[in-house]
């Protein structure tokens, strides 16, 4: 093991010293630049002294998160096996870094936290890269080295307030802005390379066992290699403002635009008139959801489909899709992804530039136009969005000498390595994370349908693993049952439960294993509406939630709730029971009794980032405060490659 | 969107005789002083579909449609005509004219469809499904009950041989089973009823004469089987019957594809990807079934059969015999005006005699002349008739440049062009075919007038 480390230490080493001319000076930064920030905070002293307890109260959330934590080890107890204790461990000192990370990008007063959170992050740092990089090969002998550590990351934390106060009088007039920025910049640099880090290990790792994989290295490698200049430039000249605004305003061009909401009336004639489809009439919805775009239901079908020659400027390939999404024949966040892009790359083929245009703009508002097409079928999903932001950076980084077939021919095989590289390689990388955690004996919980899931468990099956599988399913979509018949035909041993019946068969399960929608920047899980119960009831019987989702689908928004994002799905598929029309209680029931009713339909709910224990992506398995992290080097990748 | 019209207009039809003839071939019968075929074309033409073949039985016919296209559609429509010798029925004259086709789907409509079901609607499921044919039904048109009942009873005796019966899968997207003709047995495929589980039989639907086939399956069908003569009764419910089974050849084309991609690394992941993609789709029971029991791969081929069932409250019926050519003239002007196109509905006010009234529901053509207390009700009357004093036509159709003497009755009658009518003829559900003269004072009730072919 060590022989093999070393050996791949050479071109590790190779690539950090890209940015070595850097590196040691940021080493004592923390010290310097810290005390530097701390004059906002200097110049409303008493204010930010008493705040700063407040903000960061260390013993609290030590005790808190270590209480928790430490009352999920009783499961790893259960096990008797040292493979669990590595969920539980990295646990403690994630946390921590969990509840100290959202405010230390917000608010300039923070930067207390942030100085000595980085002083002693180093600690953290290398134990959660290792962890990242904690492969199925090498899983074993880190997790049992790493419990000196974390626990070392833990004692560190103690100092933290004598430490703050001791940099807080250091702190010195300087500017502040530049500092913060500066900071954060090099926060994500650092950060993005430790992804970066433990994916080329993964991927170097993987390659020796795949014979596919290997090829994906070297087109991998280039870009992030080309990217590295110019943030190593930007972090070279930190000092200049010019810089810092530049990478605000792209930043802020990243931002998605606000969305629309859908019970603002002023702007919903635009839309209205833009719109190839009916909206439906706003009857009958829940009051909170209003703002959400309401289903378009299967009679919509029909109208569409009599305007199949008339949108001759959609793509018929995008039509294809559009009428499936608007059917509900194609659901699933990676098949849906998938069909969109291929769709995309028929549209790309097909396309020729009219004359006075150039390809680029022109495809662009292509693209654009399908894309709204639709969305008005169904609302898209974020890893659609995501897949989308690379293709338009893609056709807008397309340089201007290409002609259009080489200019065609590029995006197309482009769009064929997104999908490769972000969910096909993605999705063998995290079978082999995920199948290490399945052990003989297991019980494995799912809860709907996952595609991700389904393959986890077909190849741990393969592996010759014993374990029963229990699939949770609800009302209407009905979807495990699609999962259970595949695993049933593959020869698993199932258990099928409704959602409702959860906590009766949760005490005898040792994994739950989800899929995920999406997950957001503070570490929630947007998944199946369901997933949350499910989640929380697996916190509550000291059991771990294992999220199993491609990297792809992350995406930077924050967000808390399940209410301000959703999807509304069919509100009438719940009032009905499939297969029993005389089930129809609802039905007889008079106009002005049905006024009173609202019907909600749900399709996604939010996942507190508590009740998960490890996310397994293809950068390997992280807590889910790391997401932001991959989400920041996610970025920089894609829209540099 | 990659989609080839072929409108089958046909030629003569014996079922209309003696409305049809050799000058007037049955794509050009007026419905409402516009010729059938008119109905079909401004219904593509709405749909923005305006590459078209039309397919004529007959070459003198097809001089004449071509004639009337061309000028009529002239810079609006691109039309090809084929002609095709005559009773090689529909299959055989899509194999005629199979060399033509090229693109991904053929969209087949028969010329005789009166309809305003938008044919993107079959197109659109016919896609979704990713199906190898998609036929629209419709519900069967109510025959019309006229006022006198003795020809229309013994119509309906005659359009009831012509019922289909047809099976659909419970969420009606699959067509499971069709025959034409009522038959003391229905055979039903065991392997499909074991597939669905559950089936719906239905009388109550009709085929439109409708179908979006993929063209690889269409041509294959046509070339193995050259005995089939009927899209309706030989090429649909082949593929109906052996959609569980179907040969090879229906699925050479994904074969083909994954031949291209020579890497084995890149078809694994174009396995993997499918597979995906399978997974999130609902499967229909042709997927239940292609899976073998024990999980393998699919070695089993099927396509997909889809119906596309037309709204009631969609118009749809085919011209194909008297009745229907009386409901259709009945329902255009009436509940379904809709469909005529604007431009053809009615030229220069006809000169009309005093105290003649013209009731609802009625047509006249330009140039028609009308004498002193003549009363029409529910009547189409043609371009340049001359009609005189005292004549009542009630649910009539009158042709071009019919003359008709004083004191007429005309009642539920068709009378074709260039017939003169002398006077106090009375006609109670008569067809008088082109160029009859029928004498002074005679009447006639229930039968077929034509001149004799010489």
């Amino acid at each position: 093991m060590d022989a093999r480390r070393m050996s791949r230490a050479v071109p590790r080493v190779r690539q950090v010293g890209f940015f070595t001319p850097n590196t040691p000076a940021q080493q004592p930064q923390p010290q310097s630049a810290a005390p530097s920030s701390e004059s906002p905070p200097l110049s409303d002293s008493p204010a930010s002294n008493s705040l700063s307890p407040v903000m960061i109260p260390p013993p609290r959330h030590l005790s808190d998160n270590l209480g928790g934590r430490t009352a999920a080890v009783p499961v790893p107890g259960r096990e008797n096996s040292g493979e669990l204790p590595t969920v539980g461990s990295y646990n403690p000192s994630e946390s921590v870094l969990w509840l100290d990370s959202p405010p230390r990008s917000r608010i300039g007063d923070v930067e207390l936290s942030e100085g000595a959170e980085s002083s002693l992050g180093w600690y953290r740092r290398s134990d959660s890269a290792k962890f990242a990089s904690s492969l199925p090969s090498g899983g074993f002998n880190l997790s049992t080295a790493k419990h000196p550590e974390s626990v070392a990351a833990v004692e560190a934390k103690n100092p933290l307030p004598e430490q703050s106060e001791a940099q807080k009088e250091q702190a010195s007039s300087s500017k502040p802005l530049k500092a913060k920025t500066t900071k954060a910049e090099r926060r994500a640099l650092q950060e993005s390379q430790r992804a970066a880090k433990a994916a080329s290990r993964a991927q170097a790792n993987k390659s020796g066992t795949p014979g596919g994989a290997s090829s994906s290295k070297p087109m991998k490698q280039p870009p992030q290699k080309k990217d590295g200049p110019p943030v190593a430039s930007s972090i070279a000249a930190s000092e200049r403002i010019g810089v810092d605004w530049s990478v605000e305003k792209e930043r802020k061009k990243d931002l998605p635009p606000p969305r629309k909401q859908f019970d603002d009336e002023s702007r919903g004639g635009r839309a209205k008139r833009r719109s190839v489809l009916n909206q439906p009439e706003a009857r009958n919805r829940v009051e909170l959801f209003r703002h959400l775009p309401p289903h378009k239901n299967g009679t919509q079908l029909p109208y569409l489909g009599s305007k199949f020659f008339e949108l001759h400027e959609k793509h018929p390939a995008v039509y294809k899709v559009g009428l499936q999404y608007l059917a509900g024949d194609l659901s699933g966040g990676n098949a849906r992804c998938i069909a969109m892009l291929q769709a995309f790359q028929e549209a790309i083929r097909d396309y020729s530039t009219p004359p006075e245009k150039t390809l680029t703009r022109d495809l662009t508002s292509k693209i654009g136009g399908f894309v709204s097409f639709l969305i008005e079928c169904r609302p898209l999903s974020m890893s659609m969005g995501n897949a989308i932001r690379f293709l338009k950076s893609r056709i807008a980084r397309l340089p201007l000498t290409l002609s259009e077939s080489e200019a065609k021919t590029t995006l197309c095989s482009d769009i064929d390595r997104f999908i490769n590289e972000k969910i096909v390689l993605a999705d063998k990388v995290i079978l082999r994370h995920a199948a290490t955690k399945i052990r003989d004996g297991d019980v494995l919980l799912t809860y709907g349908s996952s595609c991700v899931v389904e393959m986890i468990l077909l190849y741990a099956h393969e592996l010759g693993k014993q374990f029963r599988v229990v699939v949770v399913d609800s009302h209407p979509m009905l979807e495990g049952q699609k999962l259970l018949r595949r695993l049933l035909v593959k020869g698993l041993s199932c258990t099928y439960t409704q959602l409702n019946a959860i906590s009766y068969v949760m005490h005898k399960v040792t994994r739950v294993f989800l899929g995920a929608s999406s997950i957001f920047s503070n570490g929630t899980v947007y998944s199946t509406v369901g997933t949350a119960s499910v989640a929380m009831v697996a916190h509550a019987f000291r059991v771990p939630v294992l999220v199993c989702c491609e990297a792809y689908k992350f995406h930077e928004r924050v967000q808390l709730d399940s209410i301000c994002f959703n999807e509304l799905g069919d509100p009438d598929a719940i009032s009905k029971v499939p297969g029993r029309v005389d089930v129809n209680y609802l039905d007889n029931l008079t106009d002005k009794q049905k006024e009173n009713l609202e019907l909600l339909n749900l399709k996604y709910d939010a996942t507190p980032s508590d009740y998960i224990s490890v996310i397994v992506t293809d950068y390997g398995m992280i807590p889910p405060t790391s997401v932001p992290v991959i989400v920041r080097g996610y970025r920089k990748e894609y829209l540099l490659i | 969107m990659d989609f080839q019209v072929v409108v089958l207009a046909g030629g003569n039809s014996k079922n209309l005789t003696p409305l049809v003839s050799k000058e007037l071939p049955k794509p050009l019968l007026p419905v409402a002083n516009c010729p059938v075929l008119n109905y079909v074309l401004h219904q593509l033409e709405q749909s923005n579909l305006k590459d078209l073949i039309v397919v004529v039985e007959g070459e003198d016919a097809a001089l004449l449609v071509g004639a009337w296209i061309s000028g009529t559609f002239i810079d609006r429509l691109h039309v090809e005509i084929a002609a095709v010798p005559e009773d090689i029925g529909t299959a055989g004259a899509l194999r005629a004219i199979s060399h033509h086709l090229t693109a991904k789907d053929i969209l087949v409509v028969s010329g005789d469809l009166v309809s305003d079901v938008p044919p993107g609607a079959l197109a659109a499921t016919h896609r979704r499904h990713d199906a190898a044919v998609t036929t629209m039904l419709c519900s069967i048109p109510v025959s019309g009950p006229l006022e006198s009942g003795s020809s229309g009873g013994k119509d309906k005796a005659k359009k009831l041989g012509r019922y289909n019966i047809i099976g659909l899968d419970p969420s009606k997207q699959f067509l499971l089973h069709i025959a034409t003709e009522i038959e003391k047995d229905a055979r039903i495929s065991k392997r499909i009823l074991h597939a669905v589980g559950q089936m719906e039989m239905r009388s109550d639907l009709m085929d439109a004469h409708m179908y979006a086939f993929k063209r690889s399956v269409l041509q294959e069908v046509l070339d193995i089987k050259d005995t089939f003569q009927s899209l309706k009764e030989d090429v649909l419910p082949y593929l109906v019957r052996s959609q569980l089974k179907s040969e090879a050849l229906l699925n050479r084309t994904p074969q083909g594809e994954e031949n291209s991609n020579e890497k084995v690394s890149s078809q694994n992941n174009q396995a993997f990807i499918s597979r995906i993609l399978a997974n999130a789709s609902t499967p229909s029971f042709h997927g239940l079934y292609s899976e073998n029991p024990d999980g393998s791969s699919s070695t089993r081929k099927t396509h997909k059969c889809c119906v596309y069932i037309a709204s009631s409250s969609s118009y749809c019926v085919r011209l194909n015999s008297i009745q229907a050519f009386m409901d259709i003239n009945r329902d255009v002007t009436g509940d379904a005006d809709h469909l005529l196109s604007p431009n053809n509905i009615i030229g220069p006010s006809p000169k009309l005699g005093t105290k003649t009234t013209v009731g609802p529901n009625c047509r006249l053509g330009e140039g028609s002349e009308m004498g002193d207390k003549c009363q029409v009700k529910r009547s189409i009357i043609g371009r340049h008739c001359r009609i005189g004093s005292h004549v009542k036509a009630v649910n009539s159709v009158v042709m071009n440049h019919v003359t008709i003497g004083d004191g007429c009755i005309i009642q539920g009658s068709v009378i074709c062009s260039n017939v003169q009518l002398q006077e106090r003829v009375v006609l109670k559900d008569c067809q008088v075919g082109a160029g009859f003269v029928v004498t002074a004072g005679s009447e006639y009730k229930a039968e077929s007038l034509a001149k004799k072919e010489k």
